[in-house]
């Protein structure tokens, strides 16, 4: 192949990513508008543009402006969240079932999440900040488990896996302790919901969407490096236990500030990456498309929750029942292709 | 091949021929372990009873609290024995059956799977009693491993030990989202089914484990018709073939025997955890890999895991008491890892 052939296959390729990109950027401020108007009363896209602007129009200003808005945001930046989670996780332990819904780093946030509601009787940022500690705790110790001449990938998997069986069944001994009242609190939490959206909720989040977002990002280049092999990368200039470090704190961190906002929402860390890898193809760091996906199923499956059905189900039963038959179909590609499976 | 990333160390020569003696011994050991057990799970629970109430409760028919306490206790013992002995075969005869160190009646996916079918009965065919619930936690039971077995096996190198436990996973988290979605706008069935999802003995009754006896028996009847065969299928199943036996239908009697038996426990006391993993570990260790001995010994040792479990769980938390199923998942979640751990894992 000349080398013009390859410049003109890595421009089509960076075309196509591009394309990719600014249609899910375009979908994901749809949906948000589409959110933002649609609901038990409609208002049009001038009343919900003046409420942005901070005039005030009868009605929508509080549907509007203290409803629909918080809720949509906080589903734009949990789906960002853990869509950047999970996918940092897949790519550095190269395996689209690592996700941190699967290995056990969102069970040890829910464990204690519901230990905070239940035996605590806390609320609010006092359970967020028991969730945040708690799933870095989980991490720390599924690591430390798994270090044994160096981390392989697939002991982590499993151990992640012992360490979730775990969990779940506190989670489940607490859920039994608890009154009627406090479980179906409870149970909402370790669904995944939006429902009790609020400004004062999405605060933490936008910072830490933010900071260790931006983390995230600015070490893409040395994410996909690692890929390679510890040597390779190394080689290429990547210090690579440093980076794992930072992005594997910065990845969980992100995971537990989206978790402590919204509980755990089923499957979006583990779809959103696979997801957009499908879409942009085999170009460049995965991360941005996948936060973009994550966005947009969470803003969809919130739709769909509240007014697709008769009863008005929590996100996370949503993007659990849409998730589950694609994670069994991405199950059977990785084994029939062999993979690193 | 090299897509197994994971084997099972090959037991010593030495283990694998275990001098009968030395067996025996074990298996009687293991007797006078499970009496033992049995007597502090009579003797010892969130009420202190004091010995002679111990005894007057079955020599006379005084009527005090203490007395009716330690009548409680005697159920509750036997179904723990008998909810034991059952995982800890169902758990000996699948690691046989596929030849793998990590299968376990929760990893396999099949008290998800039995969960779910319950929660579904409940829910849509208003299902309340207890025979329907064990038929259909076994139906279920066997639809969600065979699922998972077939997923875990597509592609190179068969169902490895990873691609199990990560489609046994999957699959739960699957079911856990299903069960969500038909729990949560019904607070009543909700109620119904956190008491038993959590995995207990403490509802026992004389009925109940009539209820539940004949599926085990059958259960451990087709276990013990297919010993000779796990056996050969352990060489292989070229060598197996080679031998006369006939792979499929041993596999496929084993496989019934071993979901009759785990979607009978769990539906008489809810989803157990780590049991069927851990026993016959211990077991292969302590007998060797002759299935006639494993089995019996499986049994046994899972009946004084679960009975102990239960003492442990009714003494750390008075005067409430912790369900067995949470025990050991407390105990049996350490011993998974440390199995991982002890495997040889290639790298990615």
């Amino acid at each position: 192949m000349s080398v013009g052939a390859i410049a003109a296959g890595r421009s089509r390729r960076l075309a196509k990513r591009r394309t990719v990109i600014g249609a899910l950027v375009v979908a994901v401020i749809g949906m948000y508008a589409v959110t933002l108007m649609v609901g038990q009363t409609f208002y049009s896209p001038g009343d919900v543009a003046r409420v942005i602007a901070g005039q005030t129009v009868p009605g929508a200003s509080f549907t509007v402006g203290e409803l629909r808005l918080p809720r949509a945001t906080l589903a734009i930046l949990t789906g960002i969240a853990f869509a950047l989670g999970g996918a940092t996780f897949q790519t550095m332990l190269r395996n689209p079932l690592a996700s941190p819904d699967i290995i056990g780093i969102s069970h040890g946030a829910s464990a204690a999440a519901v230990f905070a509601i239940t035996v605590l009787t806390v609320s609010g940022a006092a359970v967020s900040f028991v969730a945040i500690v708690a799933s870095l705790a989980t991490a720390m110790a599924i690591y430390v488990l798994s270090f044994r001449d160096g981390v392989v990938g697939t002991r982590l998997i499993l151990i992640g896996i012992g360490i979730a069986a775990m969990l779940q069944s506190v989670v489940s001994y607490l859920l039994i302790r608890a009154s009627t009242w406090d479980l179906q609190v409870a149970m909402r939490w370790i669904t995944g919901s939006i429902n009790g959206a609020s400004w004062s909720l999405a605060l933490p989040l936008v910072c830490a969407v933010v900071v260790l977002g931006g983390i995230l990002l600015a070490h893409s280049r040395q994410l996909e490096l690692l890929q390679l092999g510890d040597e390779s990368a190394s080689a290429l200039g990547v210090r690579v236990e440093r980076t794992r470090l930072v992005v594997i704190v910065a990845a969980v961190g992100l995971i537990a500030f989206a978790t402590a906002a919204a509980g755990p929402i089923a499957f979006v860390a583990f779809l959103s990456g696979p997801i957009a890898a499908r879409l942009v193809g085999p170009t460049g760091s995965v991360l941005v498309p996948a936060a973009l996906v994550g966005a947009l199923l969470v803003l969809t499956a919130d739709l769909l929750g509240q007014f697709a059905f008769g009863t008005r189900y929590p996100v996370g039963v949503i993007t659990g029942v849409l998730g589950a038959p694609y994670l069994v179909y991405l199950l059977i590609r990785t084994n029939r292709a062999g993979g690193s499976l | 091949m090299s897509a197994t990333l994971l084997t099972r160390p090959g037991p010593d020569d030495a283990m694998m021929r275990r001098p009968v003696p030395v067996r025996l011994l074990v298996l009687l050991a293991g007797v006078a372990v499970l009496v033992l057990a049995a007597a502090l799970s009579v003797a010892f629970g969130t009420r202190i009873v004091a010995w002679q109430d111990i005894v007057s409760a079955f020599t006379t028919s005084a009527d005090g609290i203490a007395e009716a306490a330690v009548r409680q206790r005697v159920p509750r013992t036997v179904l723990a024995m008998l909810v034991g002995a059952s995982l800890g075969v169902a758990g000996a005869v699948l690691q046989g059956l596929t030849r793998n160190p990590l299968a376990d009646p929760m990893i396999l996916g099949i008290t998800p799977g039995a969960s779910l079918a319950v929660v579904s009965g409940i829910a849509f065919f208003g299902l309340s009693t207890a025979t329907g619930y064990i038929w259909v936690a076994i139906v279920g039971a066997a639809l969600a491993s065979a699922f998972v077995y077939t997923i875990g096996s597509l592609g190179r190198g068969g169902p490895t030990p990873l691609k199990l436990a990560l489609s046994g996973a999957a699959t739960t988290a699957a079911f856990t989202s299903l069960i969500s979605a038909i729990l949560l706008p019904r607070i009543d069935v909700m109620n119904v089914f956190r008491f038993w999802q959590v995995g207990g003995v403490g509802g026992a009754s004389y009925s109940r484990i009539g209820q539940v006896l004949p599926f085990l028996v059958v259960g451990a009847l087709l276990c013990l018709v297919c010993v000779r065969g796990l056996n050969t299928l352990a060489l292989g199943d070229d060598l197996a073939r080679g031998l006369g036996e006939r792979v499929m239908v041993t596999r496929i009697v084993a496989f019934l025997g071993a979901v009759t038996l785990c979607g009978a426990a769990t539906a008489v006391a809810g989803p157990i955890a780590f049991v069927g993993l851990v026993v016959p570990h211990v077991c292969r260790l302590l007998v060797g890999v002759d299935h006639r001995w494993l089995l019996a010994s499986a049994g046994l040792l899972g009946a004084i895991l679960l009975t102990v479990a239960d003492v442990v769980g009714r003494i750390v938390a008075r005067p409430s008491e912790i369900d067995v199923g949470i025990v050991t998942a407390i105990i049996g979640a350490p011993f998974f890892i440390y199995v991982v751990r002890r495997q040889k894992v290639r790298a990615l």
